[in-house]
């Protein structure tokens, strides 16, 4: 762990002042990811200005009948918020899909957005690893990529994106408002994290200056048939090899609107807008499901250890989109995979 | 009297651990106390060509930093360094002893500072240049090296050509990849300076005497110049037996700076510490069809390293289970550049007991029999190898027991023949054993007139209960209440003991604490029947005994005096008793412990995901000291035999010769959500000649069979057969 200089953010535009001016800064909120990768010599921040203090907590609606989510709320207290609950059960359960009950209570909105890769070698300083150390390499490419991407890859970066929170904001159409030097903007979720390509050092399209303030969603909910589908190596407490976030709109059995977004796949939540089109006006049935999947995996590809990912991906997203169309979600409490 | 032994007594150290009163190594202070931090080797093999620490040494709070190049003497013959538990052959290993790097994460400096965080930050500035040489990691790549080592047990007939005749067959590799302790409390000492060249050492250990000998050979000190203490040990399983580099470290820097030091491992670091070596099970069965055994040869080729030759039982176990008129026993090496493999839990048979009880299963398929009558039709009575009689072996009671508890009869053997609703449903089992040893121990027993007794001895308890049944049979062999007996473990100054393990310490601390209590039941007698008008003066001391506090008349005609009286009368403050307990050498039986293990899985196969929904564990292990402790023992093991199924895998990079899932966030091991109902039954086993109180001990039986029941029901419920564990989604998927 490297020496650094500690500062509290007085408001944002503190926040945002004291970011321009150290290049080395970082934000700290629950301090979940940031510390761990302090500890392993990944990060060595300058400074740490500390934004858990910031008046960022509140969970408002919004005009058109969506909700405002501030940037500090705690995951746990997002996925039990009553209006979440009754609402946006899809966030709550993705957000209850993750981490540890602990580890949810310390963990804000923006910093799970902004947590970074789990690839082993991004760990392990003692390895290549474009992402860490651009230029050097990827050590996964050709070495342990079981957990890594099968969608959108670079030959530069394999890595996925470790988020479960994200995946479910990608399917509900979730914004993200951003506040920076030039003033604030709002951008949709499905932009705001970015595929590696030859920059793999980057993993989202955040300016270096600037703060997530809240993110929004909109008012539809798709309350009753949703359903977050998490597929991993112990039934709790670890990372995705694949999640699927599904949401129907159903009249009778007829799809009216559906979302579907992958977790675990890629370096963003991995949204298709032709898989969600395919599936609009047809009957809800597995076969229905699986064509949307192949839609959705289109491009798909494998490693030397992932390719059983395709495969499972595939079944995943049927099996979530008929838990989704029978009302009977996935249940993140239950010792059992329905 | 037995008040107390055989009862579910609670542990009289769960309110200090529950309440944070008890300490461990990383928690005691010193005046002045640094602390030192260690920097790792980032290759597998080569020499250190240049080893800067002016940098760190800059850092603000940095006291020292030790390096083989900078660091007081330490011994240079390989006996100095083989402590009780070391491997017969090799050169062990020795910290910042010289410029080689042997493996990856070798200790190759000590950052010593005010306090941890400057240690830890400063370690980031010691800058390494490495000459790289070529080096191996890979088992499977490097299994055409492997070099036979003893032969565990002697060969019996002619496997080979018994194998060739055999009218049914079955022979297979059965992969069990590394695993590494990950005990919750991190390895940490706090070495003590006194002021004038002593030590006091707190130290997380399996057992201090060990460690106090160690250091007292590597460091050229006398006995009592170095004391190490170890009151409670928050989890081993093993990795504590032999001392590990933080204790010689810590050592090493409060001698060379002449004051108090503390070193603690992170969890990353602890993974360069031994492990259970990966190794590769080949077993092949020859049956006749009625289900009886021509031959049974196992191989294991198992992972160690190139400075030292680790290697336990593997194969031998099925002498103990198995008739069979031929039987070949091998376990083969491959030198690879990591560091040595250690004992970790069941060392030997969780992996090779694993590997022969899936054989078992496919010839139980093959021989289209019920996998527990295979069992019984091949039972064996007598362990082969010695051809002796067990002092007990109530394993027909154990498969009958857990059968019956768990419904075996009810079991369709076709595969795939059992569901409830979408998963399908698996029902294996498996056989279980484990070695029932005893060792010398000595017990100091010191009553005092208020009837309180203290009992101390060098023994640690890792967590396993060992205070407790100390606690226990001293009451019920003393006539006290467990209250009025306080216990005192783990220092190297009390009476001798050794390192805590291989499930020998119940047996072997129990009867040391009989041994010393009888001698100072013979003292009070004698001090009783001297009283005038003692209402026990006629009797002969050897019917005197002591209950409730009395001292009393063992035939019930209610004579006796109180333990408090005789003292006072006696004009004794204390009466102290020290005495060394040895089992007599008896090499007419052999001595096991034994378990049936059944367990159901159900499993979505679309998904492949595995839950094992039910485990009956029935164990045959001698007397039950405290049902209580016993069975967070086997539960332990059972919940630890879901994780060698299912999760547990160190993961290598062998271009790196780097452990890449260093931590317990990806090194997976079961979470409550994947533990469901486990049945545990002590099937009860009288042995009057093991040792006088019956005791066999608990601490490995209750993995051992685990992980082989469960792949075995993977196989009823999918028919698919995984050889190579943990059997993750994606081998179920293939
Ligand atoms: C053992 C373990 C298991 C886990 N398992 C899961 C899992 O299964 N699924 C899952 O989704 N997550 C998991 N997590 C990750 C967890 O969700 C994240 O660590 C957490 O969400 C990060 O939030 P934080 O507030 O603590 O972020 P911090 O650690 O404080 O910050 C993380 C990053 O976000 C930046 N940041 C924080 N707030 C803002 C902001 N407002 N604007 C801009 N940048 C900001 C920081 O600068 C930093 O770079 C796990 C973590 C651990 C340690
Ligand atoms: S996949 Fe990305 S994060 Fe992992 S080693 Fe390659 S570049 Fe680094």
């Amino acid at each position: 762990m490297n020496n650094f200089q500690y500062s509290r953010a007085s408001d944002v535009a503190d926040a945002i002042r004291l970011l321009a001016a150290d290049p080395g800064a970082k934000l700290i909120a629950g301090g979940t990811n940031l510390i761990d990768l302090m500890k392993e010599n990944v990060e060595r921040p300058s400074r740490l200005i500390d934004i858990s203090r910031l008046p960022l907590r509140d969970i408002e609606e919004t005009a058109d009948g969506g909700l405002r989510v501030g940037a500090l709320v705690p995951n746990s207290d997002l996925a039990y918020h009553p209006l979440i609950e009754q609402r946006y059960p899809l966030l709550a359960s993705a957000i209850l899909a993750g981490a540890s009950a602990q580890l949810r209570n310390m963990a804000s909105v923006g910093g799970n957005l902004m947590q970074r890769t789990r690839c082993a070698y991004f760990y392990d300083t003692a390895t290549p690893c474009n992402k860490r150390s651009p230029g050097t390499g990827c050590s996964a490419i050709d070495g342990l990529n079981r957990n890594h991407a099968i969608l959108g890859t670079s030959t530069s970066c394999i890595a996925t994106n470790p988020s479960d929170m994200s995946v479910a904001l990608a399917a509900l159409g979730a914004l993200v408002h951003i506040a920076g030097p030039s003033g604030q903007r709002t951008i949709a979720l499905t932009d705001f994290h970015r595929l590696p390509e030859d920059k793999p050092h980057l993993d989202t399209n955040l300016g270096s200056g600037e703060i997530i303030t809240a993110i929004e969603l909109p008012p539809h909910g798709f309350a009753r048939n949703y359903s977050y589908l998490k597929i991993r190596d112990r039934l709790s407490y670890a990372f995705a090899l694949v999640s699927v976030a599904a949401a129907l709109e159903l009249e009778g059995n007829a799809i009216v609107e559906a979302r579907l977004a992958l977790g675990g796949v890629a370096h963003k939540p991995w949204r298709s807008l032709e898989a969600e089109a395919a599936l609009r006006g047809q009957a809800a049935t597995p076969d229905h499901f699986g064509r949307a999947a192949d839609l959705l995996l289109q491009g798909a590809t494998a490693r030397s250890h992932n390719g059983f990912k395709i495969e499972l991906a595939r079944r995943a997203v049927v099996r979530a989109l008929m838990q989704a169309a029978s009302a009977t979600p996935q249940s993140q409490a239950h010792k059992k995979i329905a | 009297m037995n008040a107390y032994v055989g009862t579910s007594t609670s542990r009289v150290d769960g309110r200090a651990k529950v309440t944070g009163a008890a300490k461990y190594a990383g928690e005691f202070a010193a005046d002045g106390l640094l602390h030192g931090f260690v920097v790792e080797a980032t290759i597998a093999r080569g020499r250190i060509a240049r080893l800067d620490t002016s940098e760190a040494l800059r850092v603000k709070g940095v006291v020292d930093v030790l390096t083989h190049a900078h660091r007081p003497p330490l011994a240079d013959k390989d006996e100095a360094w083989k402590d009780e538990v070391a491997p017969e052959k090799g050169s062990p290993f020795r910290p910042l002893y010289d410029e080689r790097i042997k493996f990856n994460g070798q200790p190759i400096a000590l950052v010593v500072a005010e306090d941890w965080e400057t240690a830890k930050f400063a370690a980031t500035r010691v800058h390494v240049e490495y000459e790289q040489e070529g080096f191996a990691t890979d088992l499977e790549s490097e299994r055409d090296k492997a070099e036979k080592v003893d032969q565990p047990h002697k060969p019996r007939g002619d496997a080979a050509g018994a194998l060739t005749r055999a009218p049914v067959r079955h022979e297979a590799d059965y992969v069990l990849p590394t695993e590494h302790h990950n005990p919750m409390e991190l390895f940490a000492t706090t070495a003590v300076w006194d002021g004038s060249g002593g030590l006091t050492v707190y130290d997380k250990t399996q057992g201090v005497q060990n460690v106090q000998k160690f250091l007292c050979s590597v460091f050229g000190k006398k006995p009592d110049e170095i004391r190490v203490i170890s009151p409670y040990v928050g989890g081993a399983f093993g990795s504590g037996l032999r001392p590990q580099h933080q204790v010689v470290l810590a050592t090493l820097a409060a001698l060379a700076l002449k004051r108090s030091v503390r070193v603690v491992l992170t969890r990353q670091q602890m993974y360069s510490l031994g492990y259970r070596p990966m190794t590769i099970e080949r077993v092949a069965l020859g049956a006749k069809p009625d289900g009886t055994l021509d031959a049974i040869a196992h191989e294991a080729i198992a992972v160690t390293s190139r400075y030292e030759d680790f290697s336990r039982n593997d194969t031998g176990w099925a002498e103990q289970l198995y008739k069979s008129p031929n039987s070949n026993f091998s376990h083969k090496l491959v030198d690879l550049d990591v560091s040595t493999p250690c004992d970790m839990r069941a060392p030997g048979a969780a992996t090779g007991v694993c590997a022969l009880e899936c054989a078992m299963d496919e010839l139980a398929v093959a021989l289209k029999l019920d996998p527990v009558d295979l069992r019984l039709r091949c039972y064996s009575d007598r362990d082969q190898s010695e051809d002796l009689p067990y002092t007990s072996k109530q394993l027909r009671e154990c498969y009958a027991r857990g059968a019956e508890a768990f419904g075996w009869s009810r079991r369709n053997p076709a595969p795939r023949s059992m569901r409830d609703g979408k998963e399908l449903v698996g029902w294996g089992m498996a056989t279980g054993v484990w070695e029932a040893l005893q060792m010398p121990v000595a017990v100091r027993i010191v009553l005092t007139a208020n009837g309180h007794a203290e009992i101390s001895c060098a023994a640690s308890d890792i967590g396993t209960g060992t205070y407790t049944i100390v606690a226990q049979v001293a009451a019920d062999a003393l006539g006290l209440p467990i209250d009025n007996i306080s216990v005192r473990l783990a220092d190297s100054t009390l009476p001798q003991a050794p390192v805590e393990g291989g499930s020998w310490m119940a047996a072997s601390s129990a009867h040391a604490v009989l041994r010393a209590a009888e001698e100072i039941r013979e003292e009070l007698a004698r001090l009783a029947k001297a009283m005038p008008a003692s209402p026990l003066a006629d009797l002969d001391a050897a019917n005197i005994t002591l209950t409730d506090g009395m001292i009393a008349s063992s035939d019930g005609r209610g004579a006796a005096v109180s333990i408090a009286d005789v003292m006072r009368h006696s004009k004794l403050e204390r009466i102290e008793r020290e005495k060394l307990n040895q089992f007599a050498e008896d090499k007419s039986h052999a001595r096991n412990t034994h378990s049936a293990v059944f367990a159901e899985v159900k499993i979505d196969e679309e998904l492949g995901i595995i839950r094992v929904t039910r485990i009956v564990n029935a164990v045959a292990a001698g007397r039950i000291l405290n049902t209580k402790t016993g069975r967070s023992q086997i539960m332990g093991g059972v919940v630890w035999g879901i994780g060698m199924a299912l999760h547990e895998e160190t993961v290598m990079d062998h271009r790196f010769g780097r452990i890449m899932n260093a931590n317990i966030a990806e090194y997976h091991i079961p979470v409550n959500a994947d533990v469901h109902d486990i049945d545990l039954i002590f099937v009860d086993e009288p042995d009057d000649r093991i040792n006088r109180l019956g005791i066999k001990g608990l601490g490995e039986i209750g993995i051992v069979g685990v992980p082989a029941a469960i792949a075995n029901a993977v196989y009823h419920a999918t028919g698919k057969r995984i050889r190579r564990f943990p059997i993750t989604l994606d081998k179920l998927l293939e």
